[in-house]
Parts: C-alpha cells; structure tokens; sequence
C-alpha cells in the first residue's frame, strides 16, 4: 500500500515537470507521427514485395511497430533524469526518508507509461486517419498499448538501473545510442522477419522489442489473434520486466555502497 | 542506565575501495536537545559520517545508533525520526515550493489538512509564503536553502542533519541561517546535529563539538572548554625568510613562557601565557637567530588555535590540501566528503 502510494506520488513530481515543458511536450507529440508518415511513405512499395503478408497495408504494419518503438524509445532515455536527479540529490534525500525504494523507479516508469499511451493513442488516430483500419476493435488496441507499456517497463528499469551505476550521461547516452536502432532493427517493427536475413530472424526471437511487436501487432492487427503467441510472448515480457526491475532494485545497493 | 543519547557513535570506520579511509575509528555521542558540531576541513569525513548516521551509507566496521536505533539494522525506525539537509540543496528545481514541501510531507506519510496546515506554517517561518507557488528555480541561493532546511522539518523529525547548512551563502545569508537554526534548536529542543568547517559557526551554534581531521577525531568539548584548554594567547609571526622549524623552535627555546611552537611554510605559531609581554623577547631571540620577523600578531584563543593544536596545522592548510586528493563518488561529492 505505502509502496503503491510513494509511486504515485513520485509520478506526480515526473508528470508535473514534464507538463511545464512545453516543449518536451510537443515534440514528444511530433516524434512518433515522424516515424509513421516517413517511414510509411519510404518504404510504402514494400507491400508490393513477393512475401508480403496477404491483405495488411504497409501502414497496418509498422503502426504497432512505432507504438512499440515509441515506448522502447521513451523508456531507454528514462535513466537520464535519474542521472539528473542524483546529481542534484534528489535521489539521497528520498533514500534517506521512509520512501519505498522501488517508488523511485516506478513512479518515473507510471510516468512514462501515461506518456506511451498517450504518443500511442495519438498515433492510432493518425494512422486510422491515414486509411488503416483495425479489425480487433478498441479491445486489441488497448491490448497493444498495455503490450508497448509493458515492454518500455523493462526497458525503463534496465535504463534506470544502469543510470545508478554508470552515473554518467555521457557513458548513459553511449549506451542506449548503441542498443536503440539495433534492437528496432532486429526485430519486426518494419518489415516481417520472413523478408529479413535469417540472422536477423535468430537474433529476433531473443529480443524483447520483438516480442512486444509481434505479440502487439497480432492482437491488434490480426483478424484471427494468435492467442498462444501473444500469451507467451507477454509472459516473456513479464519475466524481463521483473529481472529488470529485480536490477534496478540491486543497482540502488550498488549506488549506496559507493556514496 | 542512563539517559538515551540522540546519537551514538563507536569506532566507526568508512573506507571507499582500497585507498581512501574517509572515517578511522570515530566515536561521540550527542546528548539529546543539544546541538553538536562536526568541525574539520573539506575532506575531514564529516559528511561521510553524516551519510552513516542517515542510513544513505554503510560503515566499513563499528557502530551507529541514532534516538537508540541501530543505522545498519533498524534504518527505517531512524529514516522516520531524522531530517536531513544536505550540503547542496536537493529541492526539485522544476516543482514549486508547496510542491517541494507536500512531496516530502507524502514521503513520511503525512496528508490532508494536518500537511497542508504544516506546509502553511513552515512557508511562513523561512519567510517563503509569498513565494510558495513559485518554481524553485527562480529562487536565490538564501530562498532555495531555506526551503532545503523546512523540507527537512515537515514532519517534525527528532533529530537534524544539517551538512554544511551555510557553505556558499553570503555572510549576511548566513548570519541569518544561523538564526533560524538557534531558534529551531530552542524553540523546538530538537537535537542538532551540523558539520562546518566554519570556525565560527562551531562557536555560535554548537554546545559541544568534536574537531575531524583526516577521518580522526582530534579532539571534543565545548568550545569554551577547549579554548580554556589551550593556556594563554596565540602568537602569530611572519618570518621573512625560509627557516627550518627545527631552527624556530631551537631558538624560542630559550624564551621563558612560550611554548607550542610550530612553523607552517612562513608562519610561525606559538603559545605564551602572557603573549604581550612575551612579544619582545620573542623577536628579540629570533632577531639574535638571524631570523626576521615581517609582522606580530597576538590573539585570544580561538578554535583556529585549538585545531592547530590538535591537528597541527590551519584549517587553512587543510583545506588546500586536501582540496587536491580525489575524492570518492560522483562529481557532487568533489566538494563533500
């Protein structure tokens, strides 16, 4: 309960200081209809490529593909507020009170969640708007917004996490510019993996990116769910949330052993 | 048994990866009530101390007990009876001050009318009612500091940390500050713990206080008492060339009632019962030495004396050279330690 309560109030501190920024805001807002009228302009002739699934626009395709990538995004950035606020003590003065631990994480990963779901509700109108239409209804698309929050949850503790021990921005952003774009590109966010080199296939089915894409994508996009694929690939989310947050949670023991 | 100490410290030791011994084998204890000074240059291990006895840090041996609850075992029963403020100010520079303050008050499970009517009586006790719905960041360094310090108050902790509490405020900022914090200790009986390596602010505001040098306590009593400990006035002398000590000491031997002679790079410091009388003889024999004498100075004890006794050098000194060894952590903590 104290728990849930901390969380809630940490995220109210995240959400208040982004909505003082209105910039942030805007651009946030902007980023993923980038991603969806450029690339679905780009490589809209992709659809016409032997091997393309039958009757799915190439917009119907990458639209969960940047839902999820919006919130893998999001989230892999998360650690630098959290470099932020160590640096200002924020971090120490809440690790001195009788704040849970973990709300220090999880309020900034409610926050990006709210954001996520926003960016993907703005992005499902666009596309909607753009001629896709979505054949599971508004119970598949909110399947597909809890599947991208649940991927940028893992990411965002591991982001975190990682904040805590490296304490570095630059050596964060090195690191998250090296695991962004590959892991988008490792997985299906653009193209099915059928047209992919088949090495790209391999790598995919240990991606988390991926799994979230093609269990979203198929919930929301699929006329028939593929209901196995999409339970075990949430279960695999789930695991990796919780490893990520179970380091999250260790890093912290790592960062009060050096202070 | 006795009264229970606010704070109990035994042989504490922090030690950051192999080189760096921050605390070596600290003890005190802090009578309940009182405010006790932690006083040492940059570098000393009043911070690391600090950081023991809130839990934020874990000793590498020895024991802490803080209103009798053990720092390692029991942090949650001491994180819920202390307030901490650290040497920067740790206000959420994007959130408004009632904000700052309603966080904090959520933080120790305080809510509705009875934080808000808290909040509303700390903002007009550090003079900030007027800015309360103001963003931190415009504030200056004095406001952002005072709202540092009644963050730390909102839900009435028994003991205060205070690192620090005037490092980078002007004088008149801190005079002020150092108003506020006798109040709060009269007013409130709130027992005060505060690390400075500010002379006078030990003296001001510390009934008792312990003097840290290179993670060691050198020595501890009020400030009258150790000041009384020292016997007579200081003796300050500017020599005007490069001696050896062994040359200044072999030469004021000869003086009857000078005694404690130590010589730091071109100043020479010395204790006399009588330091006026004693001046002309002094410079009489360094004269007779082929020693030049630039300028005199005899002063009443103060803590500058009593921690060049112990330490054996200024605070001065001190600082300047600790001020070049690396510390441990993150860049914040160049400046800590």
């Amino acid at each position: 309960m104290n728990a849930m309560l901390d969380t809630w109030h940490m995220a109210q501190r995240h959400i208040r200081a982004l909505l003082r920024q209105p910039w942030w805001i805007v651009v946030t807002l902007i980023q993923p209809i980038i991603w969806l009228v450029l690339f679905g302009g780009l490589f809209e002739t992709m659809e016409n490529t032997p091997g393309w699934p039958e009757g799915v626009s190439f917009l119907e395709f990458i639209t969960p593909g940047v839902i999820v990538m919006t919130a893998f995004f999001s989230a892999g950035w998360g650690g630098m507020s959290m470099i932020e606020d160590l640096n200002r003590g924020i971090i120490d003065r809440f690790l001195v009170s009788p704040a849970k631990r973990s709300s220090i994480i999880m309020g900034a990963l409610l926050q990006s969640a709210l954001s996520v779901s926003i960016q993907s509700v703005i992005v499902l109108v666009l596309a909607l708007i753009m001629g896709a239409s979505y054949p599971n209804g508004i119970g598949g698309l909110i399947l597909l917004i809890l599947i991208a929050a649940l991927v940028g949850f893992g990411f965002g503790a591991f982001s975190n996490g990682l904040a805590l021990i490296i304490r570095k921005e630059e050596s964060l952003i090195a690191m998250m510019q090296f695991l962004l774009l590959p892991l988008t590109f490792m997985a299906a966010a653009f193209i099915p993996l059928d047209l992919a080199p088949d090495w790209i296939g391999s790598v995919a089915k240990f991606n988390p990116v991926n799994w979230g894409i093609e269990a979203g994508r198929s919930a929301a996009m699929d006329p028939s769910p593929d209901w196995g694929l999409i339970t075990s690939r949430v279960g695999l989310l789930i695991v990796f949330g919780a490893l990520m947050a179970t380091f999250a949670t260790r890093a912290f023991r790592s960062y009060q052993r050096t202070v | 048994m006795t009264e229970q100490k606010a704070i109990e410290v035994l042989d504490l030791a922090k030690q950051y990866g192999d080189e760096i011994q921050a605390l070596d084998g600290v003890s005190f204890s802090v009578e309940p009530g009182t405010v006790f000074g932690l006083l040492g240059p940059n570098g000393a291990g009043k911070s690391t101390c600090v950081k023991i006895l809130t839990t934020l840090s874990h000793p590498t041996s020895g024991t802490a007990a803080v209103m009798g609850f053990d720092v390692l075992t029991q942090g949650a029963e001491v994180r819920n009876r202390i307030g901490v403020v650290a040497q920067s100010s740790t206000a959420d520079r994007e959130a408004t001050a009632r904000e700052n303050l309603r966080l904090q008050g959520q933080l120790y499970r305080m809510k509705g009318k009875d934080l808000e009517s808290r909040i509303d009586g700390l903002l007009t006790d550090f003079n900030l009612a007027d800015s309360a719905d103001r963003i931190v960041r415009g504030f200056s360094g004095g406001m952002e500091r005072r709202l540092t310090i009644a963050m730390a108050l909102v839900h009435r902790p028994e003991i205060l940390f205070l690192d620090e509490p005037t490092t980078g405020l002007d004088p008149e900022v801190r005079a002020e500050m150092w108003e506020e914090i006798s109040t709060l200790a009269s007013r409130e009986g709130m027992t005060i713990l505060l690390t400075t390596h500010y002379l006078e602010e030990a003296d001001n505001l510390a009934a008792n206080l312990a003097i840290v040098d290179r993670g060691k306590i050198v020595a501890e009593g009020s400030p009258e008492e150790l000041k009384r400990g020292l016997k007579g006035d200081a003796i300050h002398v500017e020599i005007g060339a490069a001696v050896t000590e062994e040359a200044v000491i072999a030469a004021l031997a000869r003086v009857d009632g000078v005694g404690e002679v130590i010589l730091n790079e071109r100043t020479l410091h010395a204790r006399a019962a009588d330091g006026a009388r004693s001046v002309p003889s002094i410079l009489q024999t360094l004269d007779a030495a082929g020693i030049t004498a630039d300028s005199v100075t005899v002063s009443r004890p103060s803590l500058d004396d009593v921690y060049l006794k112990y330490a054996g050098r200024t605070m001065e000194q001190a600082e300047k050279s600790d001020a070049d060894q690396k510390k441990p952590g993150s860049d914040r903590e160049e400046v800590t330690a």
